[in-house]
């Protein structure tokens, strides 16, 4: 009955891809909000742990698609399989990881059912919208909020009229969270030659290289970076990893601190590592190198945590917190824990 | 044998570069203030094309674009690159078409440039970063689509095989005509303009270009290649409750400026209520979710 929908992406070692479960935690709290149920779409080949890792978070329906031809991912069989559902089913929403997969399919989509797509939304919610032309009020929408303009404006976006409402969210936005280990839902296999044509597999994939996917902060949306600074305690990355997960970001690191040992080089942020633009960074114990400063000055919102009032890095910082980042991070986790819906 | 192709572009607000004149003192966007740049996606998907036209010679190349008259600034370039001519799709009309409606006027005008081959166009535009118009014009056009093409490996005059970019690799893959087929940034970069070319059309003007200058339009008969079409909606045959505000699904509920302001650095103790009260900010302004 006008579900919420999630559409899976499958990894290259053919489980469940952790953006499609970020977007199903979700869409479980959207669909509860809604008094409705949550289905998944899964167009993939033997899939592992299909099931096991789709319900506790909270699928009740998987829609499956099972074909050997359905994996790698291509346009035109995905697009004739979740279009044909959602004829058939008519979900309120659907959401797509707004990856390389799901920016190719979902506007495909949502061109052919002449509805309203969303991309890159950074929060999603539900409300009301008022129509003042026509003079009424529409309940239980959904709301895509996201950033535009180079990210200077927060943009609110609505589809009142086309059903479903679309979206697509980049990975790391939403959190993973367990709707509950108990949690049991079903699946409902397709018969895929009823969803999909010959003609769709007219595109012929010749190679394909994929990367198993390893640490990368590149992409991630809120960075946690910890400096020479942590290193005086052992549990100090510790600490980060957990404010960063609490906020679903990644670890970053100062090169003193990887060259010190206390993570990945991969995680290096500056002129040796990685450059990296996220909406907020939190330094921690970050000193704040020019060398280091060149990889992050481009974040939007910068925290410096330091008991040296003078760190270079808060001259760059939109906010300053003077004290010891052993004390602070785990505030921070707190209120986040108390502020957070 | 030829092929008949069609690059998608679009003139842009420079985003990248917003200085301190581009926000208003009220934090809002002063789109004034930022140059009106080619969609650098987009030249990634001309020069694709023009190495299809270098490769398949006889080839054509027609640049279909959608905006104000002054569009036509982003065709000229194209032709100074070497692309035959152009196209300016312009309507008030269009005005507030979300990227649905964006798709169906675009593919309209392609429709009416003829039997096209390849349709090229850039992955997204710097103002929007959807990623949605080219795709949602593949399936308006009921042709295949290739997304993030970053080489072209081969083309024949059936077929083309093209080397894409996704976020964890790299992927091959081979299609025949017609397709569509957006380009990823890390494509070739586009050639420099052509020496002769620029002499040859930067007298290259459109309609609306004549009216606002008083250019004689005469000079078309006698120089047809120094025209840039001008199309408007009902050219195309666009239904009118399918462009603009009408025909786009998503509406605007309400926007928030992010205050740009020179950095103001807020230095704070560690209290409680003081970190209590800077969560709770981040998370209004969605910085966290």
């Amino acid at each position: 009955m006008n579900n919420v929908f999630v559409y899976c992406e499958i990894t290259e070692e053919n489980y469940i891809a952790d953006v499609s479960l970020e977007l199903i935690s979700k869409a479980r709290k959207l669909a509860n909000t809604l008094g409705v149920q949550l289905e998944a779409i899964v167009a993939g080949s033997n899939v592992n742990d299909l099931e096991k890792s789709l319900y506790p978070y909270g699928v009740d329906i998987i829609n499956y698609a099972d074909d050997k031809r359905l994996f790698p991912y291509q346009t035109l069989p995905h697009f004739s399989i979740v279009t044909k559902l959602i004829k058939e089913k008519q979900p309120q929403i659907i959401l797509f990881g707004a990856t390389s997969v799901g920016r190719d399919l979902a506007p495909r989509v949502a061109s052919f059912l002449r509805c309203g797509l969303t991309a890159d939304c950074t929060s999603l919610e539900i409300g009301e919208y008022e129509d003042k032309k026509e003079g009424k009020v529409i309940e239980n929408l959904l709301y895509q909020i996201r950033p535009a303009f180079g990210g200077n404006i927060i943009a609110t976006i609505v589809n009142p009229y086309t059903r479903p409402q679309m979206a697509t969210v980049r990975e790391g936005v939403m959190k993973k969270e367990i709707f509950s280990e108990t949690h049991k839902g079903e699946v409902v296999k397709l018969n895929v030659n009823d969803y999909v044509q010959d003609s769709d597999f007219c595109i012929e994939i010749l190679e394909r290289h994929i990367e198993q996917q390893k640490v990368n902060i590149k992409g991630a949306q809120i960075i946690v970076c910890g400096g020479y600074g942590m290193a005086s305690k052992p549990e100090g990355f510790k600490l980060l990893h957990e404010l960063a997960e609490t906020l679903g970001g990644e670890v970053g690191a100062t090169r003193a601190a990887v060259d010190a040992g206390m993570t990945e080089h991969e995680r290096q942020v500056g002129q040796t590592g990685v450059t990296v633009r996220p909406k907020l960074y939190i330094g921690c114990g970050v000193s704040g190198a020019v060398q280091h400063r060149a990889g992050m000055d481009q974040s939007s919102k910068i925290i410096s945590i330091n008991t040296d009032v003078n760190a270079p890095l808060n001259s760059i910082a939109d906010y300053t917190i003077i004290g010891d980042a052993f004390e602070v991070v785990p505030k921070l986790i707190q209120y986040y824990k108390k502020n957070s819906k | 044998m030829s092929l008949k192709i069609v690059v998608l572009a679009k003139q842009v607000p420079d985003t990248r570069n917003v200085g301190k004149d581009a926000m208003t003192p009220e934090g809002t966007v002063n789109r004034q203030a930022l140059p009106a740049i080619f969609n650098p996606e987009d030249l990634n998907a001309l020069e694709m094309a023009l190495e299809i036209k270098d490769r398949v010679p006889g080839s054509t190349i027609t640049v279909v674009t959608m905006g104000p008259g002054r569009a036509a600034e982003i065709i000229r370039d194209s032709m100074f690159r070497g692309a035959d001519n152009g196209v300016v799709l312009s309507d008030r009309k269009l005005g507030g078409s979300d990227t649905l409606a964006t798709s169906y006027a675009i593919s309209q005008a392609v429709k009416k440039v003829g039997k096209v081959d390849i349709v090229f166009g850039g992955r997204q535009a710097i103002d929007g970063d959807t990623a949605q118009v080219g795709p949602q014009t593949a399936e308006k056009l009921e042709i295949p689509q290739i997304t993030y093409a970053e080489e072209l490996i081969d083309v024949t005059e059936k077929d083309i095989t093209i080397k894409r970019r996704l976020e964890r690799g790299v992927e091959v893959v081979k299609a025949q005509f017609p397709l569509l087929v957006t380009a990823h940034a890390s494509a070739k970069a586009c050639r420099f303009y052509n020496a002769k070319r620029v002499m040859k059309y930067k007298k290259a003007f459109s309609k609306s270009e004549a009216e606002a200058n008083g250019f004689d339009t005469n000079l078309w008969n006698q120089f047809p290649y120094l025209k840039i079409e001008e199309w408007n909606a009902a050219d195309v045959a666009c239904e009118d409750d399918r462009i603009g505000l009408a025909g786009s699904p998503t509406k605007v509920k309400k926007i928030d400026n992010v205050v740009l302001s020179q950095k103001e650095n807020v230095t704070l103790e560690p209290t409680d209520e003081n970190i209590d009260s800077l969560v709770k900010q981040l998370i209004d302004t969605h910085i966290i979710g």
